[in-house]
């Protein structure tokens, strides 16, 4: 975290790059990495994916390019006010809030979003120190796990994620550093994160956390910042393995990618988000072939998306080159959820215990 | 004596009645079916009506009324118009005997022409339901009508009068026509429909109201108060389109005695070194006697006429609609789809074996038409719409000829009829257009003539593309417009604002982001007080005392970084007469196009233009055409580059 005068400073700095340009009698431009595919780089030292060298800019000569410049002005001249006033908003906040800045008013939330989000890229700070915060997501946790958090009243209170919690599990709040969450106790022997509220509601039915020692994490699809860092800070502070179990298609790989890789979208933070050592755990799809799983056809979508992550270098693996082809291959695609077929208990008693036993984390 | 076996076939040989000769042939006369005859029936005299019309200079004001009232199958069909009317004893013979007609023997631009068409109508009506056809006929104010009832003598080809009488009418002039027919109005109507809409098209001085079975009303209304140039007959003919049959008959009725005054007299297009030309090549006698001439030579005369070089036919005997009618028409009828734009252009006369001809053609382009479905193809010959053997007809073959893709319709392999939302227009006006069968519904394949389709189709094509191209670089450069007097001025005030500092100035960012020469028009419709407007369509709106003058601003902007000078073209349409106009032009050419040379233009700097055409009705010009030359096209919005006259 930066300190709120850095913050505004590095604000200015992109009001001043524009004026500059401007007085220059030059076309007004920004420049940041390209958020894309094509540049992301693996970092050595931290494991993850980053950006690499390859460089965006956004400028006033074309019309979107303008409106971007002018969004992102509006943008940062909000966000300081709200420095300055000690207030917070959401994205979905910010965006209403666009309602009123005529011209420069977005037209989506995604649109509010990725200026946020540029605006990280472009000045290196966090969205925090910009006191934006997402919607509350909501991910859940269910485990052998002691918490300590920092209430609203300042107080610390200490929840145990098994006794003190309903089926529901403990909620993960938007803030989960230190200053906020401190782990405690954890019992366990590994990570599990589900994709699935269903599969989740499951594990947890059928005692899944006890019976098998794990800290079970429900994703919510494409898992929010703070469930992945507070995935990263669980498996580094506590030295517990993680496993991903989604469904078998290739937006599911792409919830594992930025679970353990980091994702393009934030992939100037990998190092703060990523897990470099979770494990995906399936359904791959050589389980739909050794299960004998319900199948649904691949949709054109799928075979496209399919194709991309083929070129995508975070899934350039052995295993995962593999495993995309064969689904190519096969031309299907399942659930997690498909493994009822052969009773509810199966998952539990099973499916999961054979993988984790292949991983080297159960005995056989 | 013994009988021959020629006695015997004589007993057997016979004259053949119309009737019968009409039952077998129906369908090539296109009574085919009852569909067919249904649309054939109002055909035949809907374009009786107009070529009447026409004739006597009266704008044709024609009803068409379909009722299925009566018998099953049965329809009664009324077309009734203002034209000149028939004199009485006349109105049996054209009515009643086929084979009768004032228009088969002059050479001219009509639309019926054999004196088939609407006795065979009659007669259909005859066979198919027993009942008789009523024409009612009025030539002047100050006379009655006369009202007749009449059918077909089949045996011996003569009207026969069932009821003849006078009757008050209150029409001043015209002829009334009441046909009963089998005919199939269920699925005829789509036909009916779409034969008047396009009979329309190509009549924009014709008001044509059809009242359909369950009474429905609709009206095609009259565009233009200006009649067709009347077509002039062509008294001689020329003697490349002439058959041996007619040449012997011409030869033997020639009161010249020297073949060299028949050829110069009796032909169009034959001077002294022409006729020498043909009477060497066929090693005939100039002073022969036309009359002796044998068989042999008359052959030989007619392989030179095809081998010596003649002059083309005068063609002041075609009536071609015009460019700025048909898009008029075409506007007109396509309001519901509200097309993008329309382009239409008329070739030049041309000759094909010693008939002139000459061919129109438009495109009315996007809108509500279908961009992946087949273009749509109205195909006219002589101002009459030909409804069936799309495939068959040299317009057909000629379009899909023009490989389309190059004007950004879908086409596979580059033939066939392309996909796009288009309706392509071809008419085709001949004093003898070769059909390729009797109902005339499929224009042969000439060469000439297909090769003029497609000249006509290109010139559109061309137009098109200028439309295209012109709207997609006017939509990236109105983006940047947006940006440099919305977006920019913003982003100055917002970042000074932010550091509290005065706002920049921007005109020089400005051009560094547009980079372009702009050139926009404003047409505006100024109605005035017809004195008389110049103009050179023929004769003049005599109904209306105003008329419109069509002003065009241009606003030329130089938003370079660099002063720009360079010459602008703006072309007009062929009907308008160019008023005032300002700044002073470099050159006019009528009917063609302005020339400036515009002055030095500053970077931000900016000029108008302003000029007038009159001779055009309101919508008649609504975007102008505009051209450079001396500088890089590439740098300017709003014209392209001038290739030339």
């Amino acid at each position: 975290m930066e300190n709120k005068r850095e913050v505004m400073k590095k604000l200015d700095e992109i009001a001043e790059k524009i004026y500059g340009d401007l007085i220059k009698n030059e076309i007004p431009s920004l420049t940041l990495p390209t958020r894309a595919k094509s540049n992301i780089v693996f970092d050595e030292h931290f494991g993850v994916w980053k950006y690499g060298k390859g460089i965006t800019s956004r400028a006033a000569k074309t019309l979107d390019g303008a409106y971007m410049l002018l969004r992102t002005m509006y943008v940062a001249e909000f966000i300081k006010s709200m420095i300055k006033t000690r207030k917070s908003s959401t994205l979905r906040e910010m965006y209403y809030i666009s309602e009123g800045w005529n011209m420069a008013k977005f037209s989506s939330q995604q649109d509010s979003d990725s200026i946020a989000e540029d605006l990280e890229v472009i000045t290196g700070c966090l969205r925090e120190d910009f006191r934006l915060r997402p919607e509350e997501d909501g991910a859940r946790i269910i485990g052998n796990l002691v918490i300590e958090e920092v209430t609203r009243s300042g107080e610390k209170r200490r929840i145990h994620c098994q006794d003190d919690v309903g089926d529901a599990g403990y909620s993960i709040p938007y803030n989960v550093e230190k200053e906020k969450i401190v782990f405690k106790d954890a019992d366990a022997d590994f990570v599990l994160a589900i994709e699935t509220g269903g599969m989740f509601d499951r594990l947890v039915e059928n005692g899944f956390d006890t019976s098998h020692r794990a800290i079970l994490v429900h994703l919510k699809g494409q898992p929010a910042r703070s469930t992945r860092r507070f995935i990263k800070r669980l498996s580094e502070e506590k030295k517990l393995p993680v496993f991903v179990f989604t469904d078998c298609d290739p937006w599911s790989y792409r919830i594992y990618g930025s679970v353990a890789y980091g994702a393009i979208k934030t992939a100037h933070i990998s190092e703060y988000l990523a897990t470099p050592t979770a494990q995906f755990l399936g359904v791959a799809p050589s389980d739909i072939v050794n299960y004998e799983l319900p199948t649904d056809e691949l949709t054109k979508e799928d075979v496209k998306a399919l194709k991309s992550e083929l070129t995508d270098p975070r899934f350039k693996s052995r295993f995962w080159k593999d495993e995309i082809k064969l689904q190519l291959k096969i031309g299907k695609k399942s659930e997690q959820q498909a493994l009822a077929k052969y009773g509810l208990d199966y998952v539990t008693d099973t499916y999961l215990p054979e993988k984790l036993a292949q991983m080297g984390v159960l005995k056989k | 004596m013994t009988k021959t076996i020629a006695h015997e076939l004589a007993k057997k040989q016979r004259e053949i009645s119309i009737a019968e000769f009409f039952e077998r042939n129906k369908h090539i006369l296109g009574f085919g079916n009852p569909t067919r005859a249904l649309v054939t029936a109002v055909k035949e005299a809907v374009d009786n009506s107009l070529d009447a019309c026409e004739e006597a200079k009266i704008l044709p004001d024609i009803l068409v009324e379909v009722h299925t009232k009566g018998e099953d199958g049965e329809c009664k069909i009324i077309v009734e118009d203002n034209g000149p009317g028939i004199i009485r004893r006349q109105i049996p013979l054209v009515f009643g005997k086929l084979l009768y007609g004032s228009r088969f023997h002059a050479i001219r631009q009509s639309r019926g022409q054999q004196g088939i068409g609407i006795s065979a109508v009659v007669l259909y009506g005859q066979l198919s339901t027993g009942k008789h056809t009523i024409v009612i006929s009025k030539i002047d104010e100050k006379r009655p009508a006369h009202l007749y009832e009449l059918a077909i003598d089949t045996n011996k080809n003569t009207p026969e009068i069932v009821k003849n009488e006078v009757t008050k009418w209150d029409k001043p002039h015209g002829t009334r026509i009441e046909v009963t027919i089998v005919g199939d109005y269920k699925r005829g109507r789509r036909f009916l429909y779409d034969y008047i809409q396009s009979t329309s098209i190509v009549n924009p001085h014709a008001q044509i109201t059809f009242v359909e079975a369950n009474g429905e009303k609709h009206v095609f209304e009259r565009v233009t108060d200006t009649l067709p140039r009347p077509t002039v007959e062509l008294k001689k003919p020329h003697p490349q389109g002439i058959e041996l049959g007619t040449l012997i008959k011409m030869a033997k009725n020639t009161s010249n005695r020297k073949l060299s005054t028949f050829l110069k007299k009796e032909f169009t297009s034959m001077g002294e070194r022409t006729t020498d030309a043909v009477c060497r090549i066929a090693n005939l006698d100039k002073d022969a006697n036309p009359k002796e001439l044998t068989r042999d030579e008359f052959i030989r005369l007619l392989k030179a006429f095809k081998k010596v070089k003649i002059m083309a036919p005068p063609t002041d005997c075609l009536s071609p609609i015009g460019e700025t009618l048909i898009k008029r028409s075409l506007k007109h009828e396509t309001q519901e789809i509200s097309p993008e734009f329309i382009v239409a252009t008329t070739r030049p006369p041309s000759v094909y074996s010693g008939h002139p001809f000459q061919v129109e053609a438009g495109i009315v382009y996007g809108g509500k038409l279908d961009a992946n479905s087949p273009v749509k193809i109205l195909r006219f010959a002589n101002r009459v719409p030909l409804l069936y053997q799309q495939g068959g007809c040299v317009s057909t073959s000629a379009l899909s000829d023009i490989d389309w893709r190059r004007y950004k319709l879908e086409q596979r392999g580059g033939k066939g009829i392309p996909n796009g939302p288009a309706i392509f227009f071809i008419h085709v006006a001949s004093t003898s257009v070769p059909f390729t069968s009797e109902s005339k519904e499929a224009i042969a394949d000439v060469s000439e003539i297909e090769n003029e389709i497609k000249l006509a189709l290109r010139e559109c094509a061309r137009k098109m593309q200028h439309h295209l191209n012109k709207k997609e670089k006017r939509i990236k450069t109105r983006e940047k417009f947006e940006l440099i007097t919305k977006i920019l001025p913003e982003i100055a005030k917002k970042s000074a604002s932010m550091l509290e500092k005065p706002v920049p100035p921007l005109d020089a960012v400005i051009t560094r982001i547009m980079d372009v020469v702009w050139i926009e028009d404003i047409i505006t419709y100024e109605k005035v007080e017809r004195k008389k407007v110049q103009t050179t369509l023929e004769g003049f709106d005599e109904g209306k005392n105003y008329g419109y003058i069509t002003k065009s601003q241009l606003l030329v902007a130089n938003y370079k970084q660099k002063p720009q000078k360079f010459n602008l073209y703006a072309l007009i349409p062929s009907d308008a007469v160019v008023g005032f106009i300002d700044p002073k032009p470099a050159k006019i050419e009528e009917g063609k196009y302005i020339k400036w040379c515009l002055p030095a233009i500053e970077p931000t700097g900016k000029l108008e233009i302003t000029f007038e055409l009159a001779g055009l009705d309101k919508g008649d010009f609504d975007e102008n055409d505009l051209y450079v030359e001396g500088i890089n096209p590439e740098y300017v919005i709003g014209a392209d580059k001038w290739e030339g006259d």
